[in-house]
């Protein structure tokens, strides 16, 4: 398989590989895993809960899980295009937050469009924030996006002063994420296709191969031709965008809202979800699909405990363990490849 | 944290100063490439002992052997009496061999006397004594000569003085052989009088000094001795004083590999043309301006940081052009975009194909389509078939051999590896391209192959610029050469001017203005 005829790197890296040879085995398994990735644990924890819990695999539980998850959903998807382009956007808690109160304050006065469209065009707009510091002024995206998040969580609880907001279920707004199409409300649907929108985009368009140059090797990308800046500025802005959509769904479903929600819990959850559907970390790969797969498994695992009468405490625990083993995995691969 | 070794009660831990270095039949293979075959030679206690050759002769693999970066296949380094066995830089250190690197070496974040002492801190029970650090470092200051001050961060010194700090290092370490790596290669000409005058007092002190440097006039100098390399065999070892310029410049040419170069088809002297850059000032890059006609291969030449990427990165308005202007096909490039360069028709195949040119893990399609998804694809939307349609085609154009258009850019050898930038560049059919060493990490045959492939372009009609470390690849291949030192091109060769002395010795004079 190699030809030992070259000079020194490639044959240094043509040993890379014959060691890779060597443990195939192992390295083929995990391989498998990023493929296959999440999909087969997944199907052994839904077939465990379906045979243990009775309530499990009624069509109401499954819809009601994936009505939570829609926003989580939608943000995860555009935070997969982020992550993939080798950033990280740990504002969407904060965002999302914002968003609610910018809808939830519009609502209470004015029409349901305007809401909508606000919540979304903040999001856009945070995101857009996000994307021209780190590209512009080239600071590191975790610290940019954590900074971004309290200004934002400040600027949300300006809008509220602090307060509840409480819309009436009489309101147009309240069909936005509730209607009901062949027994599966609104949310259900504006996520698939939203999360299918940006699986397309990520694996069929040039701009996905973007996104993944610029992840994989900015360097190599910027003298290929790709304008690296501006699809990072997309991709966070996309992200922005996301959750603010993800607010005006969820304040819709729930009709209510405060500055605090989603917060850097939605944060953290949203990323664990991109990370456990195995997107790597380190930028240059990645699937919207997988990582929707990762974010209902990790739902999977809160409705399996409370359907089981399980310790919540467990289930932080268990959900910890997974994401280490995910992020393992990732670099345990990364690690192989050098 | 133990207490190291120093200048006022120097436990002589091992190498005492005084003691020659011998080493016997070193050979070390990167690979199956030799880059040091059976190499012996003896350096004395006391002397400068300076080692050169062409890049790639392997004098910088024979300093990090000695410095214990690399170990050698076979072969022995002996310390007077003792049989040194290295297998870390530390060792080395342990062994009174220490090493100043072109790069140095220092923590930016530590004051100057942290750096000094780091590693060997005046501690007890891992307490680091400042004050008696401050003390001792004011004294070796005094006894050198350097005006550092022990509290200033070593990150917001000049490079010169960084390299200070590094000699102090050595210096309170008590070294018995100092290896200098391209120590004057960033400094100015004051600092390089100043930086001699060490090597002397070091030489004075007792210690061996093994410089590695491409200036000559400095090697001749400063040297007592003199061995030449050349692909990795040494040539001669010389007493300095017998040597010149021209013996040390022969010494170093005449390379064995003459992997033969396809013929130069002429150039129409009437062939309009393509690229003309008048005046362009970029970082590394002084006022240079270059003219290449269609069908032209044009050679650039000179050592390691002469500047010959910046200037392609210059033209291909990559780097911040502070002067000059950049005309491709008659029209003006400006701006700072790589992205524009590429769609008005000017190819760039990076120096580093791994760093610069690659993504290792992603697909042959996608490495070579990236530059120009936008002809395969309607609305941001790929068209699968008419991608693998076009990257079929200019891989068949360009030679590479995959077994899948599917399978990772790193299954592929580095041949072939090479030669999907130049399929990505051929699908932009640009009307110039420029190779920045071409060939690198490439096995003789498929650099022959690479050849063919840059002649052929420019039959037809391509204008190309070759820059290449390989001086036989920059006059095989071209038809005019261009001989860069210090940013600036210093020389144009053409017809029978086109030969090796001339070049080496266009690279190799010095201007003493830095």
């Amino acid at each position: 398989m190699t030809k030992p005829n070259a000079d020194n790197v490639e044959v240094l890296e043509e040993d890379d590989l014959g060691r890779v040879g060597l443990r195939s085995g192992a390295s083929k398994l995990v391989q498998s895993w990023r493929m296959a990735g999440i999909f087969i644990p997944f199907a052994i924890l839904f077939v465990i809960l379906s045979i243990t819990s009775q309530p499990f695999l009624h069509t109401t539980n499954l819809i009601n899980i994936l009505d939570q998850q829609a926003a989580t959903l939608c943000i995860a998807a555009a935070g997969t295009l982020v992550l993939v382009a080798g950033g990280i956007d740990l504002s969407v808690g904060a965002t999302y937050g914002l968003a609610t109160v910018v809808a939830g304050e519009i609502a209470a006065h004015h029409s349901p469009v305007l809401a909508i469209a606000a919540a979304i065009a903040t999001g856009l707009v945070v995101g857009l924030v996000n994307g021209l510091i780190v590209t512009v002024f080239k600071i590191n995206a975790l610290i940019t996006t954590l900074a971004m998040s309290f200004v934002i969580g400040g600027v949300a609880l300006k809008v509220t002063s602090g307060n509840l907001i409480v819309l009436s279920q009489n309101s147009g707004f309240y069909r936005f994420a509730n209607a009901q199409f062949l027994t599966v409300p609104s949310a259900v649907w504006m996520t698939l296709v939203f999360v299918v929108v940006l699986g397309l985009l990520l694996s069929r368009t040039t701009f996905g191969r973007y996104l993944v140059a610029s992840g994989g090797n900015a360097e190599a990308a910027r003298l290929a031709g790709v304008r690296v800046n501006l699809i990072k500025v997309v991709a966070f802005t996309l992200s922005g965008g996301a959750a603010g959509l993800g607010g005006a769904i969820d304040i819709s479903r729930l009709l209510s809202a405060q500055a605090a929600s989603g917060g850097s819990a939605l944060s953290f959850t949203v990323l664990a979800g991109i990370v456990v559907g195995g997107t790597s970390i380190a930028g240059g790969q990645g699937s919207v699909w997988r990582t929707g797969i990762g974010v209902l498994f990790i739902a999977l695992i809160g409705n399996g405990f409370n359907l089981l009468g399980i310790d919540p405490l467990y289930q932080q625990i268990v959900l910890g363990l997974i994401l280490l083993i995910a992020v393992g995995l990732d670099s345990w691969v990364r690690l192989r490849r050098r | 944290m133990s207490a190291g070794t120093f200048e006022e009660h120097p436990h002589r831990a091992a190498g005492a100063t005084g003691d020659d270095l011998v080493v016997a039949g070193v050979s070390k293979r990167f690979g199956g490439v030799p880059a040091l075959s059976d190499v012996s030679l003896a350096i004395e206690a006391g002397k400068v002992h300076a080692l050169i050759g062409e890049n790639g002769a392997g004098k910088s693999t024979l300093g990090k052997i000695i410095s214990g970066v690399i170990e050698p296949d076979e072969g022995t380094l002996t310390l007077g009496e003792r049989h040194l066995v290295l297998r870390s830089p530390r060792e080395a250190l342990a062994n009174g061999i220490v090493t100043i690197a072109q790069e140095t070496a220092i923590v930016p974040g530590l004051t100057v006397a942290e750096n000094v002492y780091l590693g060997s801190e005046v501690a007890t029970m891992g307490f680091v004594h400042r004050r008696e650090a401050r003390r001792r470092f004011r004294a070796l200051a005094r006894h050198v000569g350097f005006d550092l001050s022990p509290d200033v961060l070593a990150g917001n010194l000049s490079t010169a003085d960084k390299q200070k700090v590094d000699i102090m290092r050595a210096l309170s370490r008590n070294a018995s052989i100092v290896v200098m790596d391209e120590p004057t290669a960033a400094l100015s000409s004051d600092e390089t009088a100043a930086l001699h005058e060490i090597i002397r007092s070091l030489t004075r002190r007792g210690s061996a000094v093994v410089l590695i440097s491409h200036f000559l006039s400095e090697v001749l100098s400063l040297s007592d001795r003199i061995t030449t390399l050349r692909d990795g065999r040494l040539i001669r070892t010389v007493d300095a004083k017998s040597a010149t310029e021209e013996s040390l410049i022969e010494g170093m040419l005449g390379r064995s590999l003459n992997a033969a170069f396809p013929p130069k088809a002429p150039v129409d002297p009437a062939a309009p043309v393509v690229l003309d850059v008048e005046h362009v000032s970029a970082p590394g890059v002084v006022d240079c301006s270059l003219v290449l006609r269609r069908g032209e291969i044009l050679g650039i030449s000179g050592l390691v940081g002469a500047g010959r990427s910046e200037l392609a990165r210059a033209i291909f308005r990559d780097a911040k052009v502070s002067a000059g202007t950049v005309r491709l096909d008659g029209g003006e490039l400006a701006g700072h975009s790589p992205h524009r360069s590429i769609h008005r028709g000017l190819a760039l195949i990076p120096e580093s194909r791994k760093e610069m040119g690659l993504f290792m893990g992603r697909s042959v399609r996608e490495n070579v389509s990236l530059s120009r998804l936008d002809l395969v694809s309607r609305l941001g939307w790929i068209a699968a078939i008419r991608e693998r349609r076009a990257v079929s085609k200019v891989l068949a154009r360009t030679n590479v051999k995959a077994a899948s258009m599917a399978l990772p850019a790193m299954m592929l050898s580095g041949g072939n590896q090479q030669k999907l930038l130049f399929a990505r560049s051929v699908m932009s059919s640009p009307s110039v391209l420029i190779a920045d060493e071409p060939t690198r990490g490439v096995d003789v045959g498929s650099k022959r192959a690479i050849y063919d492939l840059l002649v052929e372009m420019a039959q037809d009609g391509m204008g190309i610029i070759v820059i290449s470390s390989e001086l036989e690849e920059v006059l095989g291949l071209a038809h005019r050469v261009l001989v860069m030192r210090h940013g600036r091109i210093c020389a144009e060769l053409t017809g029978d001017d086109m030969n090796q002395q001339a070049v080496l010795a266009a690279a190799f004079a010095e201007n003493l203005v830095g």
